[in-house]
């Protein structure tokens, strides 16, 4: 099956707060960054932690973020980065985002 | 600090000090903690329904202990004085070791190139996850919240703490392994080294410039 996102999308990190043994740091929840590498599909460590068998594998990816996105008041280069790998469950298309939230935008109207 | 340099004067313990030298502490007298009394609960348990023995026990933890960041430089300096190695590393780190005879051990590890435009970092904001099975065990910094929290925040800043100063028109590039990758520096060769043999070149290769914290030593 081919990867839910190409290398060079634009993602972003589902905002949400689950118990367990969460595999994506809470800084990049929310955030908006690129998908600079496909590693390959490996069993949900989030299921392996509690004895499960982790199936079906996911995707994961890595994925960029500008430091100036992550932290307003970031100090040092505009070009620093930071890449985290992010499974693919954890991670939305920020087009489609960003256009639902303009239709939604416009329903309010 | 004040007992460290006791340790400067000479003691007459037969005159009347008015006060006791602390000692250090033993390992024994801090608290046992939750994760002291569960590691040995677990061991125990393994040991006595045979699920493990304490011989193999005993041999796993040789075998972590015997992981050193030598492994990790003879790679780099192999990489520095050959370009189709380096090619074949930055593809496939674990299948590149195995050329030179080590095992790099069966989670993936990425190489991460420093060049004139980019200087990576390592760490791993949620736990430890370090590439062990090249560079050994993490110092305790690497482990320590000031370190998992502040790298990915003010990167400059920890770099500068540990003599690394990284110009502002070099990108610097943090990666935060989460679960299923490790990641090392490869740093770049430093100049005037030229006439440096592939052992002289891995001596230059230090624990810290693998992780990215510090630069290779200057011939």
């Amino acid at each position: 099956m081919s990867p839910r996102f190409p290398i060079g999308a634009r993602v972003s990190v589902t905002r949400a707060f689950p118990p367990g043994h969460v595999r994506t740091p809470f800084f990049v929840r929310g955030k908006t960054g690129i998908v600079t590498d496909i590693v390959g599909d490996f069993p949900n460590p989030e299921e392996l932690a509690y004895g499960r068998d982790g199936l079906p594998a996911r995707t994961l990816f890595r994925v960029t973020f500008l430091q100036c996105d992550l932290w307003p008041d970031y100090e040092g280069s505009a070009e620093d980065t930071t890449v985290v790998d992010i499974y693919e469950h954890w991670l939305q298309d920020a087009e489609t985002l960003s256009q639902t939230a303009e239709t939604g935008a416009r329903e309010h109207v | 600090m004040s007992d460290m340099q006791d340790n400067g004067h000479h003691h007459d313990h037969d005159h009347a000090h008015g006060h006791r030298h602390p000692f250090q502490p033993d390992l024994e007298d801090g608290d046992y903690s939750y994760y002291q009394v569960m590691t040995e609960a677990v061991i125990e348990l393994l040991v006595g329904k045979k699920v493990i023995t304490a011989e193999e026990l005993r041999s796993t933890i040789e075998v972590i202990d015997s992981k050193s960041p030598v492994f990790g430089a003879r790679l780099i300096a192999r990489a520095w004085v050959d370009p189709a190695f380096k090619a074949r590393m930055l593809e496939d780190v674990i299948s590149a070791a195995g050329e030179l005879g080590i095992d790099a051990g069966a989670i993936p590890i990425r190489a991460v190139e420093n060049t004139t435009a980019v200087h990576n970092v390592i760490v791993c904001t949620l736990c430890s996850c370090y590439p062990r099975s090249l560079i050994g065990l993490p110092p305790d910094w690497y482990k320590a919240r000031a370190y998992r929290s502040r790298v990915v925040r003010e990167p400059r800043a920890v770099l500068k703490e540990f003599g690394t100063q990284i110009p502002v028109d070099v990108e610097v590039r943090v990666h935060d392994s989460t679960a299923d990758l490790r990641y090392m520096v490869l740093p770049a060769r430093p100049s005037g080294t030229g006439d440096l043999d592939e052992e002289a070149l891995a001596d230059l290769v230090t624990r810290d410039c693998m992780i990215g914290t510090a630069l290779p030593k200057s011939a």
